[in-house]
């Protein structure tokens, strides 16, 4: 069964389940199950990157999982492990007159594997999302171990041998860009990098997430957002962030977004003292 | 079969342009764009183009590039489209190849034009721009070979740049603050005048090919952009980059110092554990390696021809301030200012600039550079600075204006250092031409070119390992 049939089912798909995505995502998404390949996408932090790997779970029912990335993730954490208590057990209990050669064939089979995201994600049947978070994260070394998975779907276990995909699973990488990735990966991946949506997309992103929350507010959250986007800020407000903002004016029943309120709720979606200082000079806040 | 179509060509002829434009585009990323085409529908231009994208660009700052050239290979639209043709087709006496620009016909499209830039449309902006072009910007009765259509000529003509101030006034009813209204009219204007240039390129690209255009008309990423070519908005763009670019370059730094932490062999520790093993050192040990921080004097030509080349890389070589144990700047024209104390952690890049620019009048008696005289003073002012635990970074063209150069003083101040060097912002092949003093200087202290972010982004990175 192919993922989507097309971007235009892709993306209205993915917006069954909430996710709403503009037509270079949905066509990204869409041509990332067709060619079966694996799919990087870059962006600022909170601009749904890895929304959009479980939103393509919930659209094709398929199982999401997920490997997050950290500086000294290593193969035990990410391939798979031998589970060497269970095989000293194994060994322990073996008849003393077995040979080495049988017992040695014995513990290192299926039963002692421990498995990984990277090689679960391969050996399903059932259709799965693999996300592998904040790629970035993870030293160089990590990333040749991903080449043999990302290009030919199958990992090398010197004791087992192959193991090849018997169904392609549909993978998505997110970075932040803190560093560069090699050549070697990128070429592997599509490629699509997720930016600020526009005011449009940005309303209809709120709405759907926050219930009950006034139209001409949403109106005045958005246009806030967008013109604090517009100043050179250290870190600028991110959709996480105006959803947030959105919730915050709910729960302190905040029913129209004047100045004061927004120099009262401007710590939910800036994090940065000098970037609250432009602000509220910028915007006349006080 | 679809070879004769030429749609393989072009999709080649393309892909050429690319690579020449400095993206890496490899082979397995062309039979992957050629698979995404297959499996994509025709009819709509942008999914086209998402697709290209998604397969061949895989660094964001690549992608104005791509658009670029994407929009000469596979252009909006031929000719004038078919918007230009029903328009002309309706009014008899233009049709007739009567007047198209007339003082009358510069006032309508003028008073269009602020409407749509007012909306912030884009739509109509596109077409606006391609009406633009057709209407001001043709120059029928040129030779052959020489372009038919100009951006120039039709942004003088419509001068859209002169509707900002009624754009202004039309934001700061919507009750936007001041600044605010006239920096997002600017970059309204900006983007109009961008697509007006890619319209005109559009239909030179169309009567001359597109590798044409493609040569001459595609500016480089913004990485690989000449500090001193670089416009207004690019220079915005620019000092957007200096922060992820400092974000990268730290994160780089600290990997590499966590795998050079093992230093040299202890020799007494590893015999010593070898005892247990009868003799065998199976087991090394090793000193701990002393970290080490470079102490940084940096000392900056801030006249006019340079002065962003020393903003950027003394924003970048703060930004990057834990990575030094000391760092002090000093500007220059021709005389010398110490401007350390405007780098406060975590201060607003834009105020900091803006601290910097003001603080230009310090470092000039006269306002001509000259390095001999700043050498001069720096020893004399600040003969503290330098030690033998530091490094002196010297960043100018070193255009002198034939002044004295002092190179003893330079020498002196080289000597004292622990290292030396000079970047000097301009391409190597115009060191020693003019006033240049490149030669002389670059033999007491190595001179390193460094014209654009990717050249800075290195040369930053080694100083600091």
């Amino acid at each position: 069964m192919p993922w989507f049939s097309s971007p235009s089912d892709a993306g209205n798909r993915l917006t069954q389940v909430g996710y709403l995505a503009d037509p270079a995502t949905a066509t990204t998404a869409y041509l990332a199950g067709a060619l079966e390949k694996p799919l990087l996408v870059e962006g600022p932090a909170g601009v749904g990157k890895t929304e959009l790997a479980k939103a393509v779970a919930r659209a094709t029912g398929a199982e999401l999982v997920r490997l997050q990335c950290y500086e000294g993730l290593d193969e035990a954490r990410a391939l798979y492990e031998w589970n060497y208590k269970k095989q000293l057990l194994r060994i322990q209990a073996s008849p003393s007159d077995q040979e080495w050669s049988a017992t040695h064939d014995d513990i290192f089979t299926e039963e002692f594997l421990l498995t990984r995201p990277l090689l679960t994600a391969i050996r399903r049947d059932e259709p799965t999302v693999l996300l592998i978070d904040e790629v970035d994260k993870t030293d160089i070394e990590v990333e040749g171990l991903l080449l043999e998975v990302l290009s030919d779907f199958q990992v090398t276990i010197p004791e087992l041998g192959t193991v090849a995909a018997t169904r392609r699973p549909y993978v998505v990488l997110t970075s932040n860009a803190s560093r560069e990735l090699s050549e070697a990966v990128k070429r592997r991946c599509l490629y699509l990098h997720l930016d600020y949506p526009d005011a449009e997309r940005e309303r209809a992103i709120v709405a759907s997430q926050v219930d009950g929350l006034d139209d001409r507010v949403t109106e005045q959250l958005v246009r806030t957002v967008g013109r604090l986007r517009e100043l050179e800020l250290k870190k600028a407000p991110s959709i996480a962030e105006s959803v947030d903002w959105a919730r915050t004016l709910i729960a302190l029943e905040i029913r129209d977004l004047d100045e004061k309120a927004i120099a009262d709720t401007l710590g939910v979606i800036l994090k940065h003292d000098s970037d609250h200082q432009k602000a509220v000079k910028e915007l006349r806040l006080r | 079969m679809s070879a004769r179509s030429g749609l393989v060509d072009r999709h080649i002829a393309f892909l050429e342009a690319l690579r020449s434009a400095g993206l890496p585009v490899s082979l397995a990323e062309d039979l992957d764009a050629i698979a995404a085409l297959t499996a994509l529908d025709w009819a709509d231009r942008a999914t086209i183009r998402e697709g290209y994208a998604a397969t061949l660009v895989k660094r964001r700052s690549q992608r104005p590039t791509f658009d670029a050239l994407f929009d000469i290979y596979f252009p909006r639209m031929v000719g004038d489209g078919v918007h230009g043709r029903l328009e002309d087709a309706e009014p008899p006496d233009e049709a007739a190849g009567g007047v198209r620009d007339n003082a009358q016909a510069l006032q309508d499209f003028r008073a269009e034009l602020e409407d749509a830039l007012a909306d912030g449309d884009q739509e109509t902006l596109s077409r606006l721009a391609a009406e633009m072009v057709a209407r001001f910007g043709a120059m029928p009765g040129r030779g052959p070979g020489l372009s038919s259509w100009s951006a120039y000529t039709a942004l003088q003509r419509v001068a859209p740049s002169e509707l900002v101030d009624r754009i202004v006034q039309g934001l700061l009813a919507e009750g936007r603050t001041e600044e605010e209204a006239q920096r997002v009219a600017g970059r309204r204007v900006g983007a109009f005048t961008r697509m007006v240039e890619d319209d005109a390129r559009r239909r030179i690209a169309e009567e001359k090919g597109p590798h044409h255009v493609a040569d001459v008309a595609i500016r480089p990423t913004i990485d690989r952009l000449d500090f001193t070519s670089a416009r207004r908005a690019d220079l915005e763009e620019m000092r957007r980059q200096i922060y992820p670019l400092a974000r990268r370059l730290a994160t780089r730094l600290t990997k590499e110092h966590h795998a050079r932490r093992r230093g040299p062999l202890d020799f007494r520790r590893t015999v010593r554990a070898s005892m247990s093993t009868g003799g065998v050192p199976l087991a090394t040990h090793h000193r701990p390696r002393r970290p080490h921080r470079t102490e940084l004097v940096v000392l900056c030509d801030v006249s006019g021809s340079v002065a962003n080349f020393a903003q950027f890389t003394l924003l970048l070589v703060f930004a990057l301030r834990d990575q030094f144990q000391k760092v002090r700047a000093f500007t220059f024209i021709d005389h010398v200012h110490e401007v350390t104390h405007h780098f406060r952690p975590g201060a607003d890049v834009v105020d900091v600039m803006t601290d910097l620019a003001a603080s230009t009048a310090h470092a000039a008696l006269w306002g001509r550079t000259n390095y001999g005289r700043a050498f001069t003073k720096f020893a004399e002012e600040h003969p503290d600075a330098l030690g033998p635990k530091s490094s002196l970074l010297i960043l100018g063209d070193a255009r002198s204006n034939y002044s004295d150069l002092a190179e003893g003083t330079l020498k002196e101040l080289a000597d004292t250092a622990r290292n030396a060097w000079w970047l000097n912002p301009e391409h190597r092949r115009h060191w020693g031409t003019g006033d240049s003093a490149a030669p002389t200087y670059g033999a007491i202290v190595p001179m390193v070119e460094c014209r654009n972010l990717t050249q800075l982004g290195e040369f930053v990175h080694d100083l600091a390992r």
